[in-house]
């Protein structure tokens, strides 16, 4: 086992082991013992960074299901690397602000559990190069974010938000299956570096384009592009340390690296370019416009991470123009859309994930989130003061901050590609630096009211009586060191360049010589058009702040039915409308009908296959002549048959259904079958005597009162049973559309080491079935039981 | 109604060591003659129903005091282990082997894994077995 690979499982192996031990820790520990994990696995990663950035990558294989080409393949190159030293990085701070942020009380071992299956499979996303093996760990952590969602599952609001961002962001990954499964075809690997190495081959084929928009589907609901993007709002029901770590650092991101991952291979086509870009514009739009509109402080925030979002997937859209350009020495500046992405990919981690923690702060100890009921905190709320105002300069794209630094390169990205004359971008590529940079106003907006809201103006009477006071030490570690990132990396920001951020430009432009591709980042380059978008936002960002009620009427435009929210609800009630409608049809509680699905599809699918395949032969020649006592045998069984149609009372039935099993057991007798009489024999017993023990419970057996078509029908699928059973046992004997394994069992003393053909059969050659068929028997019992002792103890609540 | 059961008492006592007798012989004799983890666990189970059957729930758990529930349970996972098991070894799932060893007094045995997995059964098939037929009758 390899370090990747360790990597990637020990997360899981902690998560497994928490339940067993967590009984014996004192409560507090817990998360000490979890913040363990993600800080060791962290400085392991940091330990690839120089030789990475030298330009090697780490690959290991263990070969998993190489039947179906599905290797487990962890391959760390200087994408994943980015991905991953954010996912273990932010993860540490993020369990080292839970500590002190969830109380003692909450079930903080199902909390740790969840959250370290994320950030396993979550590493496990980033670190595999087997598409089937990247898309399993890709759907956990949409399953541990619907665990953590719904956290606080007493809360409806976590129910639903937990439900939505399930049912969006699985049906993303199927349809992103789906493209994966194209990519198979076409290529034959499920390896994504042996996908690269074909593009060329297979650029032309008629599944390429349904590839890539299905693969972009599975990105976009991920990482809460428009109109997808509705989950992410109701997402942040969840406890506040996991929004910060898996709805704005971490899982949101997962659609990002999936499109820098497949940036190589569709980057150049047109309809990448549009799409990506285009959606990524719209959701930058779209959700800082949004943003300004909400009170609650995480609402204003997970907007302002769907619009953020939306900035970087709109920069990898740009830098895919230097796909389709191939390298030359006027294309390469095109590339820096990508760095520019990468770089506020990390930025935009370290500012968000600080001011989670600053609204986690704020709800911790003043209790509301409202920013109509707060106000003044910054005498209250120094420390936490300092934080918002940091961060929120940085989102807004303020000086000495990081997030100054890539916003510029934002601008600047969207300004150059107005210049190309290809993909129609001269005509309307002008749209492109016009909503970047009125998105960029709203979003300096609401950055300004997050700040002013909360921590300027008056206090609010109801606060000032709880008498309120600044965190504990503990909860402010975490925010202010990614608050000090956000300071170091604009002052330092070329190391980061050099270091994290070029290695990772090989893996989306593996053709590119990596030397031109690193931009030297400086705060200051001359009046540019980049520098004058920015002095724009501020100006008129202040302005429309001030006179924010004159134009706050715009929002009531929208009509209220047709929010994408309330479509989602529509299609969501109808289709469980039209499910459950569906299902009462057939599912009417009658045993009648169960049994005619049953053996109607019964007759359908075996006597069906018999006319298909032409496969019923009967040849009686070589079957032994039929003894006088088998005749009687038969005759018995028979006559009890028909008996049991006219049987007047339960015990006649059950009686003449036993001498029918019995009748059986003789055949197994006189055809030396040993093995199967004493089980017919006991099985009949025990099962009669079950029903007798079951007669108290049952009403009178009465006449059924159906009618004449259903008495006729019901006789009619009776007699096809019987006859399809027949025909059956007719042809087995002289079956020959496939090779006998009967071979097998004749050998099975020197196979299977047992001279009892059936027991070989039961023990080794079938012993998967008996396995399975245990199984199945211990859980129908558990059903019996469960079923009778949950009944009697409703019983037993009514009663008191 | 208080029935006058003595008849069947007295036969049951003699004839349950003989059914539970043959259960055990069965489950022992299987792979190489008529037997085996089912058989012998369903002959077992009755013998052990035919039990709860004559005599009150009480009595009878006085003497074998099983929960059936958990014995069908530890019967699943004995059968799913040994399958595992063979992983372990670096053979396929569900891979048995066998082996003739000189035991001091009992002489040459055939020993095999595949006991385990046929033991498995049988405690599965006398656990549901029983747990299906106690729910049953024990509702009132």
């Amino acid at each position: 086992m390899t370090i990747e690979i360790a990597i990637i499982l020990i997360p899981f192996i902690m998560a497994a082991l928490i339940p067993l031990f967590y009984r014996r820790l004192q409560r507090k520990f817990i998360g000490w013992i979890v913040l363990v994990i993600p800080v060791s696995l962290f400085l392991i990663l940091t330990t690839y960074i120089p030789r990475i950035a030298n330009g090697e990558a780490f690959s290991h294989t263990y070969e998993w299901i190489p039947s179906f080409n599905i290797n487990f393949t962890t391959y760390i190159d200087g994408l994943s690397l980015i991905f991953s030293l954010l996912i273990t990085g932010v993860g540490s701070l993020v369990i080292l602000y839970s500590i002190f942020y969830l109380s003692m009380k909450e079930s903080l071992h199902h909390f740790y559990c969840y959250l370290l299956l994320f950030m396993g499979a979550m590493l496990g996303v980033v670190f595999s190069d087997n598409l089937m093996v990247l898309y399993a760990f890709w759907e956990l952590t949409s399953v541990s974010s619907f665990l953590l969602i719904a956290f606080w599952h007493h809360r409806k609001a976590s129910r639903a938000g937990a439900r939505k961002s399930m049912t969006i962001t699985v049906s993303g990954g199927l349809s992103m299956l789906l493209g994966f499964l194209m990519l198979y075809t076409m290529t034959g690997t499920f390896s994504i570096r042996e996908i690269l190495e074909n593009v060329d081959k297979i650029s032309e084929q008629a599944l390429f384009i349904p590839a890539l928009v299905l693969i972009l589907l599975g990105a976009f609901t991920k990482s809460a592009q428009f109109p997808f993007h509705i989950w992410l709002p109701d997402a942040m029901e969840a406890p506040t340390p996991v929004s910060a770590y898996l709805h704005s650092a971490t899982m949101v991101k997962a659609g990002i690296y999936l499109v820098a991952r497949f940036t190589p291979v569709f980057g150049g086509e047109m309809i990448w370019f549009w799409a990506v870009t285009g959606v990524g514009l719209i959701t930058l739009f779209w959700g800082s416009f949004n943003a300004v509109r909400q009170y609650d402080l995480k609402a204003i925030l997970a907007y302002s991470t769907v619009s953020q979002l939306g900035l970087i997937m709109s920069l990898l859209g740009l830098g895919s123009v230097a796909v389709h350009l191939g390298y030359s020495t006027s294309s390469v500046i095109y590339t820096q859309a990508t760095f520019a992405a990468l770089f506020h990919l990390i930025n935009h981690s370290t500012f968000k994930g600080a001011l989670f923690m600053m609204v986690g702060i704020v709800d911790h100890e003043i209790g509301t989130r409202d920013i109509r009921r707060l106000g003044g905190l910054m005498s209250i709320l120094p420390f936490t003061f300092t934080i918002a105002l940091i961060g929120c300069f940085s989102m807004a794209g303020l000086p000495p901050f990081n997030g100054f630094l890539s916003k510029e390169m934002f601008f600047a990205a969207t300004v150059k590609i107005t210049k190309l004359d290809i993909y129609s971008i001269e005509s309307i590529g002008i749209l492109i630096p016009v909503i970047a940079w009125v998105a960029s106003v709203l979003t300096f907006i609401y950055c300004v009211i997050i700040v002013s809201k909360t921590f300027l103006g008056k206090i609010k009477p109801d606060i000032s009586e709880k008498n309120p006071h600044e965190a504990p030490v503990g909860m402010l570690i975490s925010p202010f060191v990614l608050i000090g990132l956000v300071i170091i990396i604009f002052f330092f920001p070329n190391i980061l360049g050099e270091y994290i951020l070029r290695p990772a430009m090989a893996s989306v432009y593996p053709t590119f010589p990596l030397a031109e591709m690193t931009p030297h980042i400086h705060p200051w380059h001359g009046f540019k058009p980049e520098l004058f978008m920015t002095i724009g936002v501020i100006l008129i960002g202040i302005l429309l702040y001030r006179y924010k009620k004159y134009w706050m009427k715009i929002y009531r435009i929208f009509p209220q039915q047709w929010t994408l929210n309330a479509i989602y609800e529509k299609v969501i009630t109808s289709s469980e409308n039209m499910s459950e409608s569906i299902t009462k049809r057939y599912m009417t509680g009658n045993l009648m009908h169960y049994f005619v699905y049953i053996y109607v599809s019964f007759v359908v699918i075996v006597a069906g296959t018999f006319l298909v395949l032409e496969a019923f032969t009967w040849d009686p020649s070589s079957d032994a002549p039929v003894e006088n006592y088998e005749l009687l045998l038969v005759f018995v069984a028979i006559f009890a048959s028909f008996a049991l149609l006219f049987a007047k009372s339960r015990i006649t039935a059950v009686l003449l259904n036993g001498v029918v099993g019995y009748a059986v057991a003789f055949f197994f007798v006189i055809f030396r079958a040993p093995d199967l009489a004493l089980t017919q024999l006991v099985v009949e017993s025990v099962t009669t005597a079950l029903y007798l023990i079951c007669f108290k419970y049952l009403a009178e057996l009465k006449p059924e009162p159906s009618s004449r078509k259903t008495k006729l029908s019901n006789g009619l699928i009776s007699i096809l049973v019987g006859s399809t059973v027949t025909l059956i046992g007719l042809a087995v004997v002289n079956y020959e559309k496939f090779n006998s394994i009967s071979s097998y069992f004749e050998d099975s003393y020197n196979l299977a080491g047992g001279k009892n053909i059936v027991n070989t059969i039961l023990g080794d050659f079938r012993a998967f079935d008996t396995m399975l068929e245990v199984v199945v028997l211990f859980i129908a019992g558990l059903g019996v039981y469960t079923l009778i002792k949950l009944k009697a103890s409703k019983k037993g609540d009514a009663d008191t | 109604m208080k029935i006058n059961d003595v008849i069947l008492r007295t036969v049951v006592r003699g004839v349950v060591f003989i059914i539970l007798t043959l259960g055990v012989y069965l489950f022992f004799s299987g792979h190489n003659a008529p037997g085996g983890g089912f058989i012998g666990g369903l002959v077992l189970g009755s013998g052990i129903v035919l039990l709860y059957i004559t005599y009150d729930l009480e009595t009878v758990h006085k003497r074998m005091p099983f929960d059936f529930k958990k014995v069908a349970g530890f019967g699943v996972l004995l059968a799913t282990g040994s399958a595992i098991g063979a992983i372990f070894f670096d053979a396929p799932f569900l891979s048995q082997t066998d082996v003739y060893y000189t035991f001091p007094v009992l002489g040459e045995k055939h020993l095999t894994t595949v006991t385990i997995f046929e033991a498995g059964v049988a405690l599965t098939v006398i656990g549901t077995l029983v747990t299906i037929i106690l729910s049953i009758s024990e509702d009132e």
